[in-house]
């Protein structure tokens, strides 16, 4: 008897292990910027509404890895938070803009600071500037965050700033939840996340007046923007084909709005 | 049909030792093969002794990792020189002083210390320990070499208590009747008696928990700050676990920049295997006839 159950057992999980591989349903590999990974998950929600039979893994492993994943073949579509550069492009990567995102400045909820000229954040941010009175805070000093190197913020947000490789990180966090942890939890700390992973835990500031919203993104008058990029090598066939253009298409902009990311102008 | 069943199991233990053999070596072949590349296009000196580590800048990367390596060797002894006297007299409280009953209970807590997933050890100093320096020592983050050493050692503690409670156990009870029958104290007893007859046991400890501390990668993570500055007590600080962990996810495939990730865990795990060397040695030199 009990071997017996034990047979039926061992059939069961062998069953179950192969009913867990591909089968019979399509899937489409995406990997890349982990910024994008709330706007992803909306986009999967709304696709596996619409069409049941695809199934859609996505993974973050940063921009870098996902421009290299599409052009490897090792997933589908990659995931970039930050233009393609020329030398990916010329090995044959496409970048389909998905989205526009705001880089937002973040610091704790008790910093009065509200508004910073781009001139004084580069400051704040290459340590020119090491305590909050100089930028018309409080007499405290500056802690500041920001991401690991290879990050599409990061690559961003220095960029727009003209400060590319001079930032002088008192922290480097792995995620943008780590960002918004980190400065929720020190008043001395500024930061930058993704528009769309900021939360009610840290204020955003105003870059020159500007306030970081999907409008100021949306409209280019906020200045320190970057696309969202789905990034692939010549033209996806199947599955990964109906998916990107069922992202790009105009039925996928209210799911965008909702993770917090702009869709863009009509070209 | 015994002795057939017999052979069948003698060589399914062997396939089974020869599996777990065999992944260390793949893993030791693979780090070497994997990491050797870097080394020589960097130049060993360079990779070891260079103080600047910015793998991502565009124009110039630079792949120094003394930072890095300073940082796990000073983070390692720190959490050492912190941990280890207090898991060492714990031990001896355990063994020797402490009634049946409290050390029964301390002992189940040290055990359940030891099951404490690193990453709880890391969100605790990050949301409890990290602020607390910030506002006490008036830094700009708390962040940095202090915490993880802080963190590190209270990690490595249910490593050394263990270690070091087996072997003050297994010290002879002659030597400490001797020891009180000469008109010794007790605790004259436990630092002159016990504890020396035990060092090599006590020794091992020390290695196993080194080895613990300069493996550990989540916890540091959390609240080390992760920049790659020389290190400094209060300041913020990369370990070598980190430095992986951290970039691993961004370097392109075949780049320089991996081959370089993959060079600084080979030095990791020779790291390893020099404070594995250590504890066999302290094994060895106590072992008595």
């Amino acid at each position: 008897m009990k071997r017996a159950l034990a047979w039926l057992a061992s059939v069961l999980l062998v069953v179950l292990l192969i009913s867990c591989g591909p089968g019979g349903r399509e899937t489409v590999n995406l990997d890349g910027s982990t910024a994008m990974s709330g706007v992803m998950a909306a986009l999967r929600e709304a696709y596996r509404g619409r069409t049941g039979e695809v199934q859609i893994n996505c993974s973050g492993s940063g921009s870098g890895a996902g421009v290299e994943g599409a052009l490897s073949g090792t997933c589908d579509i990659g995931l970039s938070s930050r233009d393609l550069t020329a030398e990916e492009i010329a090995r044959g990567a496409v970048g389909h803009v998905l989205a526009l995102d705001g880089v937002a400045v973040v610091v704790h909820p008790d910093n009065p600071v509200r508004d910073l000229s781009r001139e004084t954040l580069a400051a704040l941010f290459t340590g020119d500037i090491p305590r909050w009175t100089q930028a018309g805070g409080e007499d405290r000093p500056v802690a500041v965050y920001g991401r690991e190197a290879g990050s599409g913020t990061r690559t961003a947000f220095e960029a727009a700033l003209g400060i590319t490789d001079r930032c002088a990180y008192r922290n480097e966090c792995c995620s943008s939840g780590d960002v918004v942890g980190g400065v929720a939890s020190n008043p001395n700390a500024i930061g930058y996340v993704s528009l769309s992973a900021l939360s009610d835990l840290v204020d955003a500031l105003a870059v020159d007046g500007v306030p970081c919203t999907l409008e100021t993104v949306r409209a280019g008058t906020y200045p320190l923007r970057r696309p969202f990029l789905l990034v692939t090598r010549g033209d996806p066939a199947g599955a990964a084909g109906d998916f990107l253009r069922f992202a790009l298409s105009a039925e996928a902009e209210p799911y965008l709005a909702r993770a917090g990311a702009a869709a863009p102008e009509e070209a | 049909m015994g002795r057939g069943s017999d052979r069948a199991a003698r060589c399914l233990f062997f396939l089974c030792a020869l599996t777990t053999a065999a992944a260390l070596l793949l893993i030791a072949a693979y780090l070497i093969l994997a990491g050797l590349p870097a080394l020589r296009e960097i130049g060993w000196k360079d990779f070891l002794l260079g103080k600047i580590w910015d793998s991502a800048h565009a124009e110039h990367p630079q792949f120094g990792i003394l930072p890095l390596l300073l940082t796990s060797l000073y983070g390692t002894a720190g959490a050492v020189v912190l941990g280890v006297p207090l898991g060492v007299l714990t031990a001896l409280f355990l063994s020797k002083a402490a009634p049946p009953k409290l050390a029964a209970v301390i002992r189940y807590l040290v055990r359940l210390l030891a099951g404490v997933p690193s990453v709880v050890c890391g969100l605790v100093g990050m949301t409890v320990l990290v602020p607390f320096l910030r506002e006490r020592l008036d830094l700009p983050a708390g962040d940095g070499l202090l915490a993880a050493v802080l963190v590190l050692a209270v990690m490595l503690l249910p490593s050394v208590v263990e270690m070091s409670e087996d072997a003050l156990a297994a010290v002879p009870r002659t030597y400490e009747e001797a020891s009180l029958a000469l008109g010794a104290t007790e605790a004259e007893t436990w630092f002159r008696v016990s504890l020396p007859a035990a060092g090599s046991g006590v020794a091992a400890a020390v290695a196993l928990g080194a080895g613990r501390a300069v493996g550990e990668a989540v916890a540091v993570l959390m609240v080390a700050g992760n920049a790659a500055n020389m290190p400094s007590l209060l300041g913020s600080v990369r370990f070598l676990t980190a430095g992986v962990a951290l970039e691993m996810g961004y370097a392109a495939a075949g780049s320089l920049r991996q081959q370089a990730l993959f060079s600084i865990a080979l030095v990791l795990f020779l790291l390893v295997v020099l404070i594995n060397i250590l504890l066999y040695l302290a094994r060895g030199r106590g072992a008595r006839p």
